[in-house]
């Protein structure tokens, strides 16, 4: 029997891309990780077996490196990922408020996708942006100065 | 006043592209440097005084002369831009990567001609999408314009220069762990010796500077290590990208002399304290320097007097603790980032800062005691510098440890309420 392979031909000639480019196979190991999530929003099993034969590693190094990395998704998330800033200076600014306001109106915790997989949230070291806090990223957008009256608007933006 | 990095970066931070930039000036400086020998470069930027910006404040300019030069050195050689800017508190970097990102790319020329580096790489957050976007097309422009590839800037030296997006995780900040995490591995840090400027990037020297130390550079070739240590208040020559955060009435970020008070960035830059809110102590330098108080106001903002003063300068970007909020709950915050961020590499970081982080936590729950102090303190002797495999540990005990100096009656105030006095 045949196991049926997530990756398109697309995705390993991206892979195979950049390990070109590494004096070792094993070093494209992150960057390979990242095209997997740009095609499938998350790194499954499946998809971690069929790399480290591309890679010639053992899933094992590869698993190590994914899960070592707080931004390569070792479970599925939803299409829209919200980044809160959980650090000192959106802290003392009241991100709480913010993040209590999101779990509240999303009905999810942290790293919980809603139903019909719309929204996963996630919490993420200080955004570098501390003079405009509180602060959060969704997919790739900064959102800074937030106050629970602004958040209702910005959520409607994603659909 | 000067703000030689700062004084063209646009107020809605649209980078400056390739023209632009070469209209203020821009790339004449390595013009002029891959006409000198390279350890000349070298030697202008030593004399300069230029100091790492990124937190550690060693000598730029002895760190590249570290690395091993002549024919019969191992190559290639790698030169990386530090564009990971994850410590909490800290936005300086970013300002520079989005608004000017020729000027960082031109020092990383110049500093790659300068230990004859073969390969650069600017290391990148994730969270910076503006950044990335800005220095994505500023290497291709330098590319067209002939100051990357085969000849740069019509000399023989060829340097090739590449983005690398990080996926997150605090201790790629750390450059040892920041080489791991470019050879796809875990970005656990190396052990010491050796050092990175004689065996880094894949077993090569290799120099990692941060992106404020590089957007220097051009500026210290061009005008001269003279002008460049006028800048400054002090004997630590050049400006700094000063911030602050918290209950202040205009958070921001400024480009000042190197040197300049705490008082005057918190009072005139940052325009006071919020109406309603008193000033009770700063982390000057981000969220793994200690505390300074009210009494520390007059302190110069330069490496040697923070350091005096029983703080570091870090990152320059000062945090703000008001009397409104708790410092218990200020360092909790911390310290479980600091737990969450740690690598495990090493015991007492993996095993102490959660330890350390969960005895906050009864604290300010309520459930503490005065044994706890005790094991807190214990704490920052445990972790101290020298205990373990890298910075971060000890960095993170740094907010503790004044912590418990400064207000340690409002962590006895915990234990004997019962509570959060601030709750």
């Amino acid at each position: 029997m045949t196991v049926e392979k997530i990756f398109k031909e697309k995705e390993i000639r991206e892979i195979q891309e950049i390990h070109r480019h590494f004096p070792v196979k094993s070093a494209a190991c992150i960057e390979a990780l990242k095209v997997i999530q740009k095609h499938h929003r998350w790194v499954s099993d499946e998809a971690v077996r069929e790399l480290a034969e591309i890679l010639e590693m053992s899933p094992e190094a590869i698993d190590s490196v994914a899960t070592y990395y707080s931004l390569i998704f070792r479970r599925p998330v939803g299409r829209h990922v919200i980044l809160i800033c959980d650090s000192v200076s959106c802290w003392i600014m009241g991100y709480e408020k913010i993040v209590d306001y999101l779990k509240n109106k999303l009905a999810i915790g942290y790293g919980e996708t809603t139903p019909e997989d719309r929204f996963t949230l996630l919490s993420i070291p200080c955004l570098g942006t501390c003079d405009r806090a509180p602060a959060m990223i969704i997919d790739e957008d900064l959102h800074q100065d937030l106050t629970t009256e602004k958040l209702d608007k910005i959520l409607e933006k994603y659909e | 006043m000067e703000k030689p990095l700062t004084e063209h970066i646009r107020n809605d931070h649209t980078w400056l592209t390739l023209k632009e930039y070469e209209k203020t000036g821009g790339y004449q400086a390595l013009r002029k440097a891959v006409k000198l020998p390279p350890e000349e470069v070298t030697k202008r930027v030593k004399d300069s005084g230029l100091k790492g910006r990124g937190g550690a404040g060693f000598s730029t300019g002895m760190k590249w002369g570290m690395v091993p030069m002549g024919k019969d050195v191992p190559t290639p050689k790698y030169f990386i831009a530090n564009a990971d800017e994850m410590e909490p508190g800290s936005f300086k970097d970013r300002l520079l990567l989005e608004g000017n990102p020729h000027q960082l790319i031109e020092g990383m020329i110049i500093g790659a001609y300068a230990i004859q580096a073969r390969f650069s790489f600017v290391f990148l957050r994730w969270a910076y999408h503006a950044a990335a976007k800005a220095i994505t097309g500023a290497i291709r422009e330098a590319y067209e314009a002939g100051y990357l590839g085969e000849n740069v800037g019509g000399s023989d030296f060829q340097l090739d220069m590449s983005l690398h997006i990080s996926q997150g995780r605090y201790m790629c900040g750390e450059e040892t762990a920041l080489l791991n995490a470019l050879e796809g591995k875990r970005a656990n840090p190396r052990a010491k010796p050796p050092f990175p400027v004689v065996s880094g990037l894949f077993g090569k020297p290799t120099i990692v500077n941060n992106v404020e130390t590089l957007s220097n550079v051009p500026h210290i070739i061009a005008k001269g290590a003279d002008w460049f240590m006028k800048l400054s208040k002090t004997d630590e020559g050049g400006t700094k990208l000063y911030g602050a955060s918290g209950r202040v009435k205009k958070p921001g970020l400024w480009e000042l002399p190197l040197g300049i008070s705490l008082r005057e960035i918190l009072e005139e830059h940052a325009g006071g304290m919020q109406d309603g809110y008193e000033l009770k102590g700063v982390l000057p330098g981000g969220g793994s320097t200690d505390f300074l108080t009210t009494e520390h106001l007059d302190v110069a903002m330069d490496y040697t007097s923070v350091a005096k003063s029983g703080s570091r300068l870090g990152t320059g970007t000062v945090i703000v603790l008001d009397d409104k909020t708790c410092p218990v709950g200020m360092v909790s915050n911390l310290e479980h980032f600091f737990a969450q961020e740690s690598c495990g590499w090493c015991t007492p970081c993996r095993e102490g800062l959660p330890w350390t982080a969960k005895i906050l936590d009864a604290l300010e729950a309520g459930n503490g005691k005065m044994e706890d102090l005790e094991v807190l303190t214990f704490q920052t002797h445990y972790m101290a510098p020298g205990n373990t495999f890298c910075a971060l540990a000890p960095g993170a005990m740094e907010p503790l440890q004044s912590a418990l100096k400064y207000f340690r009656e409002d962590f006895e105030r915990h234990i004997h309420e019962h509570k959060c006095p601030w709750k």
